[in-house]
């Protein structure tokens, strides 16, 4: 399939180097016709890489070999239909010069550059509102260029009055001053957020009001940044894992498992049967766990306060479950390179079916509830409704995806761990409003149902782990008894294990969408770089799209139906 | 903290009787404020949900609003740019307060030593209850709360509690 793909950018872009690296073709660009080939990869009808998953740098100051540059951007893209991965590498001679911007070909590059910015203080020529987007606006420096000291905290004093943007987004719909003036009212702004009961966490929510309606509306992010990708520079791959809990903490174990299968993709390392079955029942069951959470919350926030005890007393039962196996409700840090942590205990089915079983009613009350209730429909059908053209430029993943009417799942579309062996549906949406994004994960809970018990099935006996002790510790008696084995368990603990060199994206179906993994290895036991494709926050650069025009009441709930989780969007 | 007429008192028989009964009264009614911003938030939604019903312990007004709140609870990471929202609800809410720190991050940054994370929300706002856990369990946050009854059943309407802390945002 590749093939066809190196095959056609070698003809049309005969001058960049390509090649393959697990499955996505790597071409080198200059920047001088980067805007220009981006546009064709884009338009092409052939190539047609309709999504810009991320854009990420690489500052290469303490890299041990020699590199042309300090610091590169790398552009990663999506053709889903036909399960194409591109990667875009370009090197930046000048941060300060920079490169120019291609956010008017893709809205994810608006956000995304604004990123690359904040965290690496390279320039987008051309950007329409280059600002920080994850520190704080007092903030000097660039945390990731690797001589800022992970430690150099900053304080900020004032929060950002964004007065200045939401002004120029008013411009742009035509609304200024005289308008005003003519019409003879005032503008209203009004603030949610950053702590406010809609906003569930920490985001927010600018907007210019004309009465209830929402003319224009900007976002602010980053006040749960917490540094992930700093921090995961310091710790060796195994200890990274406990810190991608904290990602999508409503499906902790989704993200141990997507970073895990990231790590070993690259080693070539192949899990056991076991292991892998594994994998998938528990993923299926953390997402419906995340779906539960987010339905459960937005239905609260229509007022629907008893599919909060319909849907969540269902989530704090299955605690019951995962904490008897992980030992944690909430943080479960459950997989390790080359396998998990521990295997299912004893009985572990007729739990595991207990629990489905209270899931499938909880949801159905929940349903009789929702499905034929005139406000729950007056209220969401047709409002913030999301276009699946828009949804794929500004790089919507998952189940909000889905709900615009795009059929994309990477189970489906590019499928690991045996899923192209189970019976399941993409349920998908037909107009991409607040109904369609609820109903899509209400049909998801069921799907991942079926998943599950079909898995249970087929799941083998056998090992969790591979016996190779190049990635995995030793068994206890080899430690206590045997200097090789001594040796060999404190060399990974203390120096980790160790990645070849090479630079690599990884990506998996999480519960919100697409959660990609781009890395940086220098053959050390450490990430060099570790850059997470959240699938929030590119649902959050693309909010704005959705709510403006609409009123401030169904702002609040189409927030609660594109399912933001601080953790992953700030990181 | 004094409610008025009270503070010409002096430490008389009233104040006392008068302490016993404002004290009982708070101590079952706190009203909280959910400063949630991460994974921590996510557990107090556990402790409210019927499993383990905060209600039992007088406290499930939740308020968003600091204005009609009592009791803050933090329940999450607060990173730098959050300090000054931080700081500015809390002074938004009415005396006398009480502030729960809720998980390792909110007590000291947790797992988080890094360029943007407060290590510990008590360099911004007083703190009166640590809870420790990478979440805590929801019975810890419950435990907290009996902590917070027990400490109010100890002050005193006469006297105003932490009026000279001095945070790195003040
Ligand atoms: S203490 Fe742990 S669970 Fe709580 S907010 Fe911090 S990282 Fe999340």
């Amino acid at each position: 399939m590749n093939e066809t793909l190196t095959d056609k950018l070698g003809v049309l872009f005969p001058d960049n180097r390509c090649r393959q690296v697990l499955d996505s073709i790597v071409m080198d660009v200059a920047p001088d016709t980067l805007v220009r080939t981006m546009e064709r990869l884009k338009t092409y009808p052939d190539l047609g890489f309709t999504m810009l998953l991320d854009i990420t740098a690489v500052d290469y100051l303490t890299y041990p070999e020699e590199t042309s540059t300090r610091f590169k951007v790398v552009y990663v893209l999506r053709n889903w239909s036909r399960n194409w991965l591109l990667q875009v590498v370009v090197e930046v001679a000048d941060p300060e010069r920079g490169l120019p911007s291609v956010s008017t070909i893709w809205g994810a590059a608006d956000w995304a550059e604004r990123e690359v910015y904040d965290q690496y203080g390279i320039v987008f020529t051309g950007h329409p509102d280059l600002r920080r987007i994850l520190n704080h606006w007092q903030f000097k420096g660039h945390p990731l260029r690797k001589d800022y000291d992970i430690r150099q905290g900053q304080i900020c004093f004032e929060t950002d009055s964004l007065e200045r943007e939401i002004r120029a987004r008013l411009a742009t719909k035509g609304v200024d001053e005289s308008t005003m003036r003519d019409i003879n009212t005032e503008m209203m702004f009004l603030n949610l957020g950053p702590s406010h009961p809609a906003t569930h966490g920490a985001i927010r929510i600018f907007t210019a009001l004309d009465g209830e309606t929402i003319m224009a509306n900007v976002n602010e992010i980053g006040y749960l940044h917490r540094g992930f990708e700093k921090t995961a520079e310091h710790r060796t791959y195994n200890q990274v894992i406990p810190l991608t809990d904290r990602l999508n903490y409503c499906s902790a174990l989704l993200n141990n498992i997507a970073y895990v299968k990231a790590v070993e993709s690259w080693l070539g390392l192949e899990i056991t049967e076991r292991a892998m079955f594994m994998r998938v029942v528990l993923s299926e069951f953390f997402r419906i766990q995340d779906h539960l959470v987010c339905l459960a919350a937005n239905l609260v926030d229509m007022g629907g306060l008893t599919n909060y005890w319909y849907l969540y007393n269902e989530k704090e039962a299955s605690y019951d479950l995962i904490s008897r196996l992980t030992g944690a409700r909430l943080t479960s840090s459950f997989t390790r390179i080359g396998g998990m942590y521990r295997d299912f205990y004893e009985g572990w089915e007729a739990d595991m079916e207990h629990q489905l079983a209270a899931i499938e009613k909880g949801v159905d009350d929940s349903l009789s509830l929702v499905l034929q209730n005139r406000i729950v429909h007056d209220r969401t059908q047709g409002t913030c409704l999301l276009p699946a053209e828009t949804a794929l430029s500004y790089g919507f993943t998952g189940p909000n995806l889905r709900a615009s009417g795009v059929a994309f799942d990477l189970r489906k579309d590019n499928p690991y761990y045996h899923y192209d062996a189970f019976d399941f549906n993409v349920p998908v949406g037909s107009t991409g409003d607040i109904y369609d994004r609820i109903m899509v994960r209400f049909e998801e809970i069921f799907e991942s149902i079926k998943i599950i018990r079909q898995a249970m099935k087929m799941i083998p006996d056998g090992d969790i782990f591979v016996f190779d002790h190049r990635y995995v510790l030793p068994p206890k008696e080899q430690v206590y008894n045997r200097i090789e084995g001594l040796a060999n368990h404190f060399k990974l603990i203390f120096e980790g294990v160790k990645v070849s060199a090479g630079e690599w994206y990884d990506s998996f179906e999480a519960a919100n969408g697409e959660l990609g993994f781009y890395f940086v290895s220098d053959g050390s036991g450490r990430p060099y770089k570790l850059k997470v494709r959240p699938p929030c926050f590119y649902a959050m650069a693309g909010f704005h799209t959705m709510v403006e025009g609409e009123m401030i009441a169904d702002a609040v709930i189409n927030l609660g139906s594109i399912n933001i989780i601080g953790g992953e969007l700030d990181r | 903290m004094a409610l008025g007429i009270e503070a010409s008192l002096g430490d008389s028989i009233v104040t006392t009787k008068l302490d016993a009964i404002v004290n009982w009264g708070r101590q079952y009614s706190l009203w909280p404020m959910v400063f949630g911003t991460a994974c921590c938030a996510i557990e107090f939604m556990s402790a409210a949900a019927s499993q383990h019903d905060i209600s039992r312990f007088g406290a499930e007004v939740v308020r968003f609003s600091p204005r009609q709140a009592d009791l803050m609870l933090v329940c999450g990471t607060i990173s730098y740019k959050q300090a000054p929202i931080l700081k500015r609800i809390y002074e938004q809410m009415p005396e006398p307060k009480w502030v729960v720190a809720m998980g390792a991050c909110a007590s000291s940054g947790g797992i988080y030593d890094n360029y943007c994370t407060v290590q510990g929300i008590d360099t911004v706002i007083p703190v009166d209850v640590y809870i420790s856990g990478c979440p805590p369990r929801p019975e810890a946050v419950l435990d907290a709360l009996i902590k917070i009854q027990e400490q109010i059943r100890t002050e005193s309407v006469l006297v105003d509690r932490h009026k000279d802390f001095k945070g790195i945002l003040d």
